[in-house]
């Protein structure tokens, strides 16, 4: 589903990415571990380009989204991003964050087939081979009470439906949180990046965030969490990546790399953590 | 005392049997209409300007209109506004042969003043948003501009407006000036109150207590807006 070749990123003068190869594949729940300042977070950012990578590829179902001549926007709708600081919009209601991107987009579309029609007709009366117009199935309105629909719906999951039209600002950091999972899931995104989505979080709050994403792995989401929680990249992982001074150092099953770690510094490291 | 009643009767006869009442109100409509119009050209200049400057920089385009717009920020915060209005009034509009009414002249020269001001004000308020209200509308596939205009600006939009009220007001105590150009502003209308009655304290404590009632009455305004933002940061 994603393939990293020979990804690198600078800022200035510090290389923080010295070359990641990974494969990620459908299904596939990643960990990523490692000191902090390791480049864990802007290896996550890349896979979704809100880092442009200084070189490499990130090629995500079969598109190089890494090539700045794409429409990125286009590719990152499929890609969920939760972040350590939850980024609520805080000038939208619940249920406004949950949807304005869906509603934002399906308008757009539906603008862009209706401009597009207007072309191919515009031609059909002057042309004589006749194009078939895009079949236009959806109204506005129908967008957003789908949207609608699909937001409360998500907000029952999570039992926060009562908070549907309230302000970020009134709510707990765990609802803030799971309240950014759902808004990245309502764009049904075929893969789920989280960069250690339980980091900014009262410790009594970190549970209910982690509950809910190890639901959405027993889905079949794929994901890649970067995360301090070893506990739980142990459980939900199927694989795990350690990393350190912007290289990847090890890549194996959390039973092995727990139990069994081969390089030093993955050892050092866990025996400073665990 | 008796000599203070003597220049009120001179003033309200001139202010008030002999039209200067008039001339007041053409001032004080002068003066308002420069300041709001004012304000609104240089919102849409500062706007305009302040997107320039925050935008990413990769391509040239941007580039070149940010080099403008530091170059023209820098030319209308570096000179006193008297000295831009007698150069677009005596010198720009002359040389490109533009004929204007003085009026006209004040609103265009205090909205591109103004817009100098605004730039920086909604730049500062534009930056002030947390970048990761940017990133979060981005990673969600939205556009840079999407991003911008839904999620940025609105939170920009309230830090602004109280700032905003502000540079309104500044306008209000800038408008003196425009008489250099011969614009009719209240100091034109007292000061021909003034001429004609030969006494001129009256009308400049007058003229003074106006500007006084104006400033206070924006700065009421800017005062309650402040509140109801407060109120909505704090609504559920
Ligand atoms: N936008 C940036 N500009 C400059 N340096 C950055 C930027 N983002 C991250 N870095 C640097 O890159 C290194 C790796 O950061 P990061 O990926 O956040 O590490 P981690 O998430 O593993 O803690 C750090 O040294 C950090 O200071
Ligand atoms: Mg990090």
């Amino acid at each position: 589903m994603i393939d990293v070749i020979d990804l690198r990123k600078s800022f200035g003068n510090l290389e923080v990415l010295k070359g990641i190869n990974i494969t990620i594949n459908k299904g596939e729940k990643i960990a990523i571990i490692g000191p902090s300042g390791s480049g864990k977070s802007t290896l996550l950012r890349c896979l979704n380009c809100l880092e442009d990578p200084t070189s490499g590829s990130v090629i995500f179902d079969g598109v190089d989204i890494a090539d700045m001549k794409v429409n990125i926007n286009i590719h990152r709708r499929h890609m969920g991003m939760v972040f350590q600081q939850f980024n609520l919009f805080n000038n939208k209601t619940v249920i406004d964050n949950i949807m304005l991107a869906p509603v934002h987009i399906g308008i757009q579309d539906l603008r862009q087939k209706k401009l597009k029609n207007l072309f191919i007709r515009g031609r059909n009366f002057i042309s004589r081979d006749k194009k078939e117009l895009y079949p236009i199935t959806t109204s506005k309105a129908e967008i957003k009470t789908k949207a609608k629909e699909n937001a409360m719906r998500l907000l029952k999951r999570i039992g926060l439906e009562d908070k549907a039209n309230v302000y970020p600002s009134t709510l707990s950091g765990g609802q803030k949180q799971r309240i950014a999972i759902i808004r990245a899931l309502a764009m049904n995104p075929k893969v789920m990046l989280f960069d250690e989505p339980t980091s900014a979080l009262d410790p009594e709050m970190v549970g209910e965030v982690l509950d809910l994403i190890r639901q959405l792995a027993d889905e079949g989401m794929t994901m890649v969490i970067v995360t301090h929680e070893m506990g739980f990249a142990r459980e939900v992982a199927t694989r795990v990546l350690f990393m350190d001074e912007g290289k990847i150092v090890e890549d194996n099953t959390p039973e092995e790399i727990f139990t069994n770690p081969q390089n030093p510094r993955t050892q050092g490291f866990l025996s400073k953590v665990l | 005392m008796g000599n203070f009643d003597k220049k009120l009767e001179k003033f309200w006869s001139v202010f008030y049997e002999h039209q200067g009442y008039t001339k007041v109100i053409t001032g004080l409509e002068n003066t308002l209409i420069i300041a709001v119009v004012g304000l609104a050209i240089g919102i849409i200049i500062g706007t305009l300007i302040a997107i320039i400057r925050v935008l990413p920089k990769y391509r040239m385009l941007p580039r070149i209109l940010n080099g403008f717009c530091t170059f023209y920020v820098g030319l209308f915060r570096g000179t006193p506004i008297v000295v831009q209005l007698l150069v677009t009034y005596y010198v720009a509009l002359p040389l490109l042969g533009i004929n204007m009414p003085a009026l006209n002249v004040c609103v265009l020269v205090f909205g591109l003043n103004s817009g100098a001001y605004v730039s920086e004000i909604m730049r500062g308020g534009i930056l002030s948003v947390d970048p990761g209200q940017m990133e979060a509308g981005r990673a969600l596939g939205l556009s840079y501009r999407v991003a911008m205009m839904k999620i940025v600006v609105p939170q920009a939009v309230k830090n602004i407006l109280p700032t905003l009220g502000n540079e309104f007001i500044a306008l209000i105590k800038e408008t003196s000036v425009v008489s250099f150009v011969g614009a009719a502003d209240l100091y034109v209308a007292f000061n021909y109150i003034g001429s004609n009655s030969y006494e001129f304290m009256v009308p400049y404590l007058v003229m003074a207590l106006i500007y006084i009632v104006l400033v206070a009455i924006a700065a009421l305004l800017v005062k309650l807006m402040e509140r109801s933002l407060r109120k909505s940061d704090r609504r559920n």
